[in-house]
């Protein structure tokens, strides 16, 4: 056996290979949003808009949330008062439409099967049946504008019992979880504020201002542009959990390994 | 007894035999050696020599098993060093203050001082940070090593007579280094480590009438407080480890006392110790191997963040987080609180019994480390041996230990990982209830397997190795007779393999060795109160216990001339293997009777 071969079996190189997966398998960013402009809302409309709005409701929706979007018992609430604002989030994440009942829907942004006009026009529709919020306009969206240790604090207050302080989520009861909040467009965050998705509760503006909002996105953009990354690999981000697995797998491994290794040494 | 020694460096090899034995070769030993002028000026004004001497004299058996206490002792250096260190920034006080460090996404934000100096030192003290890692992983591989080291010990054996004193210290070495970490990541003051108090402040709250008042006196008032943090850090970093290093200092003294144990070999037997003397070869092995486990510490450190304690915030008993988790070695008793149900909180004469927070926390933590203390003890009583061990057991001679010691194993694991139901049921996409049902179902199932599975392991792995030593290795060679009849031919092992395999006890039922209820002359044997349970129990121990080869048998093996040339009479273990050369006390006639009648136990 070759040297080469015979150092590819020692117990080190698959040490070195965990530890390089480990170190690789980073976050997988979605690619690129897409939605309803900023400030959609029904108001302003046009006839046109609406139109196209209905067809796409009734060709997509109608079988679940009812021809009037009434609603239609178990398979789907009404949307009366949702607003734009929770169905641009819900289609432009691709939410609904549901493609299964499950036990919560899911993010799934690689089948959004809308272009963000036909976003658009879906929110104008429903917004134009009963109002409820808007889509928020492009100022409170601007991370760079925000203060990221206030929105730091306020996350922390609001949202960090079930995304997590780092943002990577967490678990609920029966299956629910809160979903990661690493790579979500800033306008989607706004807007799960806003409406409140499932089992999310709603944070309006008395509960939590406008400027606020963008305080906390520009919170979230700055752990996404690595401030937590401090002091080496962040193993996920899982705390004690990520800590614990690292040092019971590679770490017990390369202790033993080096025990091994010195007990063979002759003297 | 045999000075052979089957490797090379025979040289070095000395055997320790009591009462007195011809001086060692190593020349820095012998009492004539020739000493710098220094030295011996030194030695007549201190006398070290004669300690010094008796010490470097000490002979130390090698196996990888026996450095997995040496990963514990090398993590504590490291932590202590690397602790010493952080107290010359981190400030342990819960005074109030408003950041203004390098760290933007917390500046303007209002903390503790305890909380601002860990992010000053984490990112404006130069080399902080990499310190502070040093310091928390040395502490998570401390016990990691503990752990392991304490299994070693455990499914060796080497708990035995006449080192369980020795076993008591490590237990509580064990106990004193997870409150030493629970302390010690108490102490940063972020959103995790106060979510920790907290869990502690409920623990306690939980103990049955003196609840309250004992938080009270521990937090001096109302929950947090100002005092915690300055208690916690007394501690940390002057109490625990002061007891810490005393007990260490103890338990290393007593392993050269009793001197090191060894795995059953060629040459080994209980009055002798078979390895290299301390200098120059273990202490040389045993120093590199302390820059092995720093390095790999430093690396880790240097290379994966651990409690980057900025992620969290500040405490504020208002939050919390998810995926609140303490450090590993606490799981288990969190666990035990996400496990144990609801209703075991009740109201009784006007006051709130919290036993689902008491059972897991006050009653659970406690009772984990009797049981540990106790389980030398217990066994002693349970297999009624009273002798010396230096020879360690392979666990599998051992069934039913073994088999405990994993059930043990496998219960604290369950325990261990429903502390971190939530996020196994995010990255698994599992339900937490269904986990929890799973987790608790586990708790009283898995053990009961676990159990029984070890020990068929167990027992059909020591069949294996009566089969290899009255038959030999199959060589895959099949060899075809003149009759043409096919078989495999067997290779027979060497004297020096045969005897790690046959170097073992024979245990026998308590109730076998200590005779009939009456006695010859008819008169009734007095027992103790617990002989008949003493003898149920040692009956479950040992009752299906696979007797190790006797010569006798393998005499009979080979004259079924399967390999006569085997049979040379130059092999002196074989005619006296150890269990017979002990030649002791009140075990020898079970024993003995074992050797004769291995069918008593089939
Ligand atoms: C297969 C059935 C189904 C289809 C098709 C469907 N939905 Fe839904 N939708 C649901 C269910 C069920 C919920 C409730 C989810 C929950 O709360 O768990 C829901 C929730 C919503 C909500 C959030 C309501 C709120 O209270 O915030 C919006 C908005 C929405 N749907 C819009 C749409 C739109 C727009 C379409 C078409 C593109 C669509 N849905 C297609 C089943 C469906
Ligand atoms: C009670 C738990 C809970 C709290 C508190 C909560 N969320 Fe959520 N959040 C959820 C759940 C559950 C979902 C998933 C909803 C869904 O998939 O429709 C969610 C979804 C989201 C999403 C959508 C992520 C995606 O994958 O598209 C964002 C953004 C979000 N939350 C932000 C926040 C912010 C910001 C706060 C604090 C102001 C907050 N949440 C507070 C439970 C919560
Ligand atoms: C502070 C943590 C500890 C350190 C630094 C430590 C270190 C050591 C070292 C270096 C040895 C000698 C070499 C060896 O056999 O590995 C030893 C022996 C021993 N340890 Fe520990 N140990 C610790 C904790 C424990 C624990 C938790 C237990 C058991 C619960 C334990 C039980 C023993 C026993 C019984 C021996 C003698 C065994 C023999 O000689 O084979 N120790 N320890």
């Amino acid at each position: 056996m070759s040297s080469l071969a015979a150092r590819r079996r020692s117990p080190l190189a698959l040490l070195m290979l965990l530890f390089l997966g480990l170190t690789f398998t980073g976050t997988a960013y979605a690619a690129l949003q897409t939605g309803a402009a900023p400030g959609t809302s029904a108001e302003g409309a046009s006839q046109e808009q609406l139109g196209e709005g209905r067809q796409l409701f009734l060709a997509n929706c109608a079988s679940c949330h009812g021809a009037n979007a009434e609603g239609n018992g178990e398979a789907g609430p009404s949307l009366y008062g949702v607003g734009a604002a929770a169905v641009d989030f819900q289609v432009a994440t691709g939410r609904m439409p549901l493609p299964a009942p499950g036990v919560q829907a899911e993010r799934n942004i690689s089948q959004v099967h809308f272009s963000d006009e036909q976003i658009e026009a879906l929110a104008v529709y429903v917004d134009s049946l009963a109002p409820g919020p808007d889509v928020p306009e492009e100022q409170w969206l601007d991370a760079s504008q925000g203060d990221a240790a206030n929105g730091g604090a306020v996350y922390r207050t609001n949202c960090a019992m079930c995304h997590n302080s780092s943002g990577t989520g967490g678990a609920l009861t029966r299956g629910k979880y809160a979903p990661t909040l690493m790579g979500v467009d800033a306008q989607h965050i706004y807007e799960a504020m806003l409406t409140g998705p499932q089992s999310m509760p709603v944070f309006n503006d008395q509960n939590i201002t406008p400027e606020e909002k963008r305080d906390v996105i520009a919170f979230l953009k700055s752990i996404e542009d690595g401030a937590n990354d401090q002091g080496g690999h962040t193993l996920g981000s899982l705390g004690p959990a990520g800590d614990a697995l690292f040092a019971w797998t590679i770490g017990i491994l390369a202790f033993i390994g080096a025990a091994v290794w010195l007990g063979r040494k002759a003297a | 007894m045999t000075t052979h020694v089957p490797q090379g460096a025979g040289h070095l090899r000395t055997d320790e035999t009591p009462p007195e034995r011809p001086a060692s070769q190593t020349d820095q030993s012998s009492p004539d050696a020739k000493f710098p002028g220094a030295l011996v000026w030194a030695d007549e004004r201190v006398g070290a020599a004669k300690g010094l001497r008796f010490a470097l004299k000490k002979v130390f058996p090698d196996h990888w098993s026996f450095l997995l206490g040496e990963i514990a002792m090398y993590s504590m250096i490291i932590a202590l060093i690397t602790g010493t260190f952080l107290t010359l920034w981190y400030v342990p006080s819960m005074g109030h203050v408003v950041y203004d460090g390098d760290y933007v996404p917390l500046k303007g934000v209002g903390m503790s001082e305890a909380y601002a100096s860990t992010l000053d030192i984490s990112f404006e003290v130069k080399g902080g940070l990499l310190i502070r890692q040093l310091h928390h992983w040395s502490a998570l591989f401390f016990i990691v090593g503990i752990a392991l080291h304490a299994a070693r010990v455990f499914f060796t054996g080497a708990f035995r007579k006449p080192r369980e004193i020795n076993w008591l210290i490590g237990v509580v070495l064990s106990l004193l280094a997870i409150i030493e970490g629970f302390a010690g990541y108490s102490l940063p003051d972020d959103l995790l480590s106060g979510t920790g108090i907290r869990a502690m402040n409920g623990f306690m709250m939980s103990a049955p009438v003196i609840g309250t008042w004992m938080t009270f006196f521990v937090f001096g008032g109302e929950f947090p407080g100002e005092a915690i943090i300055p208690r916690l850090y007394i501690a940390h970093v002057l109490l625990i480890p002061a007891i810490l290093v005393g007990l260490f200092v103890l338990h290393l003294a007593l392993v050269v006392v009793h001197k090191h144990t060894q795995y059953p070999g060629p040459g080994r037997t209980n009055d002798n110790v078979v390895g290299f003397p301390i200098m120059p070869v273990y202490a040389a092995k045993a120093g590199g191997f302390f820059f092995v486990v720093f390095g790999i510490t430093a690396l880790v450190s240097a290379l994966v963040q651990i409690n980057g304690v900025w992620v969290y915030g500040p405490y504020d008993p208002t939050q919390v987080t998810a995926g609140s988790q303490p450090d590993f070695y606490m799981w288990f008793s969190d666990g035990a609180l996400r496990l144990l149900p609801g209703w075991l909180e009740f109201t009784l004469f006007g006051t709130v019994w919290s036993f689902n927070i008491f059972l897991g926390s006050l009653v659970l933590l406690p009772l984990v480390w009797v049981v540990l203390g106790a389980y030398p003890f217990l066994e002693a009583w349970v297999t009624g041996d009273k002798r010396e061990h230096h020879i360690l057991q392979r666990p599998r001679n051992a069934p039913t230990r073994t088999a405990i010691g994993a059930a043990a194993i496998s219960m604290y694991l369950v325990l261990a990982l429903a502390c971190v139901n939530d996020i196994l049921a995010i990255k698994l996409g599992l339900s937490i209830n269904d986990l929890t049902i799973l987790f608790r179902t586990m708790f009283f199932v898995l053990p009961v397997l676990v159990f029984v599975v070890t020990k068929r392991l167990c027992l059909s792995l020591q069949r294996h190795d009566r089969e290899r030593v009255l038959h030999g290795n199959e060589t895959g060679r099949i060899v075809r007779t003149p009759e043409g009849r096919f078989f495999e031919a067997h290779e027979p092992l060497d004297e020096f393999e045969r005897w790690a395999l046959v170097d073992y006890d024979t245990p026998t039922p308590l109730g076998l060795t200590q005779g009939p209820d009456v006695d010859s002359r008819g008169v009734a044997r007095r027992r103790g109160p617990l002989a008949g349970a003493q003898a149920a129990v040692s009956s479950f121990f040992y009752k299906d216990a696979v007797t190790a080869v006797t010569p006798a048998e393998l005499a009979a093996a080979h004259h079924h001339g399967e390999h006569d040339a085997l049979e040379s009479p130059s092999i002196p273990q074989l005619g006296a293997p150890v269990n017979d050369s002990t030649g002791d006390d009140d075990f020898s006639e079970g024993h003995g009777s074992a050797v004769q009648a291995p069918t008593h136990h089939r």
